[in-house]
């Protein structure tokens, strides 16, 4: 809990939740009937409505980007290091949205909302949703919100791959894509990673086909051991021994399977809060459009055919020690950029702390993205 | 402007496309991106001149020519391949001349001339590696790890069959000066080449 709110924090904010009842038809076939989002806003949109930027969310992130909701909040919205007053993404000067997107579990539909057809949880009902879905339930957003053209969309990891889909299904109405710490397709490693954590989700006992809303119960066991294995992917090798070592909680050896070391014990702490707090079928959901994620796929495997859609300019940063989304990803998006001579901007930041770098504000990186975001103001006037 | 961006700013046309090697804190891509309607893009490997680049609305890329060379870029996928006072830092120039090359139509590089009469002079009189406005460096920091005289570059391009479209000789001001014209590898500092492939017009 703060006691007085940071200086360069956005402050108290309060979410908002956007009703939709005009049907959206997804890349499954299928079509929500009506669905709500749920969203939060920062600073303010100017005249002419150039200045808004989308912050778009990773995996098992949420709405709450920036700011506290009350004086009582342990910590700020997830990415408050780069969204505030004179930080990156500024709020002096920006109008920031930030979004639950479709199929999430922190007040936008999803699969632990009630189907208006049955009056019971989606559960397994749910259809899949993938990254072009959120990206047309995003415009539909901005069409509410009366943006025609965002200045920026911005978004690390998952959220990456949400700015890069924007540029290619609405080309006209973003001006700028932020990809950061992000993928133009998983490999068949990142893959794995997932359907491991799926595994041990739809293999608890308490999962019940996905329907444990039902059954009064929760599949607190498999989310936890997916959350755990996810987690290890999001941080380095070197981090995790900055972090953990072989430190042990107690003095010795106790020859047994306890959690005896540090690092056990923190995931398993990790993993417990987030089964907590983070629907089962929502994860499923959201690894499976990570999974999905190929946008050259329609192009015959061919990225820069698929990305000569784009208008917009790009920026594209990578840290050194991501092994989730390596550079080398990040280079291959760049490199189709190229190829299809789009305007595009590159750099790889060198940081300690794997794919979770991007969270992190360090020197290197926080300069590069105020340099880039001072530009886009510039250019719309803000 | 710096009279040798001045003088490179003349040879790009309208809305050519243009790679910058080693663009620095992106001033001449930005001249030509609002002179010339160029496009294109700067590679760059120093932090502070990319968020510079950045901060301008240069497009540019972090990229090493040395260890990732420039196998990411399609053949002549560019109108010129600009290098300015970097061709001396790179491990193998006559490569980077090569690729320049085959990513675009035609190349302008520049580079210090290591046989100025100031140079040649400091080493004769003092025994020691020469030091100067245009290489201020100690022999054991120096970035510019290929020096070369302007008569070694040119036969290295006569030997790569690489056409010299023009050259332009200035002092260390840049400055456009008589003296460096009569006799540029004695009294040139540095060099503006702008080449070509023979068989490219």
């Amino acid at each position: 809990m703060p006691d007085s709110l940071p200086a360069d924090s956005v402050g108290i904010v309060t979410p908002q939740s956007y009703h939709f009842d005009t049907p959206i038809e997804l890349a499954c076939g299928q079509s929500l009937g009506s669905y709500d989002l749920v969203v939060e806003t920062y600073g303010e949109l100017n005249a002419d409505a150039s200045n808004a930027v989308l912050i778009c969310h990773a995996l098992s992130g949420h709405h709450h980007a920036a700011g506290y909701h009350s004086m009582e909040d342990r910590k700020p919205g997830w990415w408050d290091s780069c969204i505030g007053p004179g930080k990156p993404i500024d709020t002096n000067r920006f109008f920031v949205v930030s979004l639950n997107n479709l199929g999430g579990c922190h007040g936008s539909t999803g699969p632990s909302s009630d189907n208006p057809e049955t009056g019971k949880p989606y559960g397994p009902e749910f259809p899949v949703i993938t990254v072009s879905d959120w990206v047309k339930s995003q415009a539909l957003l901005a069409d509410r919100l009366g943006i025609e053209c965002w200045a920026a969309v911005v978004g690390g990891s998952l959220g990456g791959m949400q700015a890069l889909q924007w540029s290619l299904d609405y080309p006209d109405r973003l001006r700028h894509a932020v990809v950061i710490a992000s993928t133009p397709r998983l490999t068949a490693q990142n893959i794995a990673f997932n359907e491991v954590a799926r595994q041990a989700i739809t293999s608890d006992r308490e999962f019940h086909g996905g329907r444990y809303y039902d059954f009064d119960t929760l599949p607190r066991r498999g989310l936890m051991l997916a959350r755990m294995v996810g987690h290890i992917t999001y941080l380095s090798d070197a981090s995790m021994g900055e972090k953990f070592g072989r430190e042990l909680r107690e003095e010795a050896y106790k020859f047994g399977y306890d959690a005896e070391f540090q690092v056990e014990s923190y995931l398993r702490y990790q993993g417990e809060r987030f089964s907590e707090s983070f629907d089962a079928n929502t994860y499923l959901l959201m690894t499976r459009a990570l999974d999905y994620f190929d946008p050259a796929y329609e192009h015959g495997g061919d990225l820069s055919r698929a990305i000569a859609a784009a208008t917009c300019e790009f920026m594209v940063l990578s840290f050194s020690t991501d092994w989730r989304f390596t550079p080398q990803r990040s280079e291959e998006m760049v490199n189709a950029m190229i190829s299809a001579r789009k305007k595009v901007s590159y750099a790889e930041i060198d940081a300690p702390w794997g794919h979770d770098a991007f969270l992190i504000p360090t020197p290197r990186y926080t300069d590069i993205f105020t340099a880039y975001m001072d530009r886009v103001a510039r250019e719309v006037g803000a | 402007m710096r009279p040798d961006l001045e003088i490179i700013q003349q040879w790009i046309k309208p809305g050519h496309h243009v790679l910058d090697l080693g663009c620095g804190d992106g001033t001449l891509l930005d001249y030509l991106q609002r002179e010339r309607q160029a496009t294109g893009f700067g590679l760059e490997i120093n932090p502070d001149h990319i968020t510079t680049c950045m901060s301008k609305g240069v497009a540019v890329i972090e990229q090493n020519l040395d260890t990732q060379g420039l196998d990411n870029f399609d053949d002549g996928m560019f109108d010129v391949v600009l290098m300015t006072q970097a061709l001396q830092a790179v491990r193998r120039p006559d490569k980077v001349l090569d690729e320049m090359l085959r990513l675009g139509r035609e190349g302008i590089v520049t580079f210090p001339n290591f046989a100025h009469w100031r140079l040649r002079w400091g080493l004769a009189l003092s025994g020691r590696m020469p030091e100067s406005e245009a290489l201020p460096y100690k022999w054991y920091n120096t970035p510019n790890i290929r020096l070369c005289t302007f008569k070694d570059f040119e036969a290295l391009c006569r030997q790569k069959g690489i056409r010299i479209k023009s050259r332009r000789v200035v002092d260390g001001q840049h400055q456009n000066s008589w003296s460096a014209r009569l006799w540029p590898n004695l009294l040139g500092e540095i060099a503006i080449y702008r080449i070509t492939r023979e068989n490219e017009q």
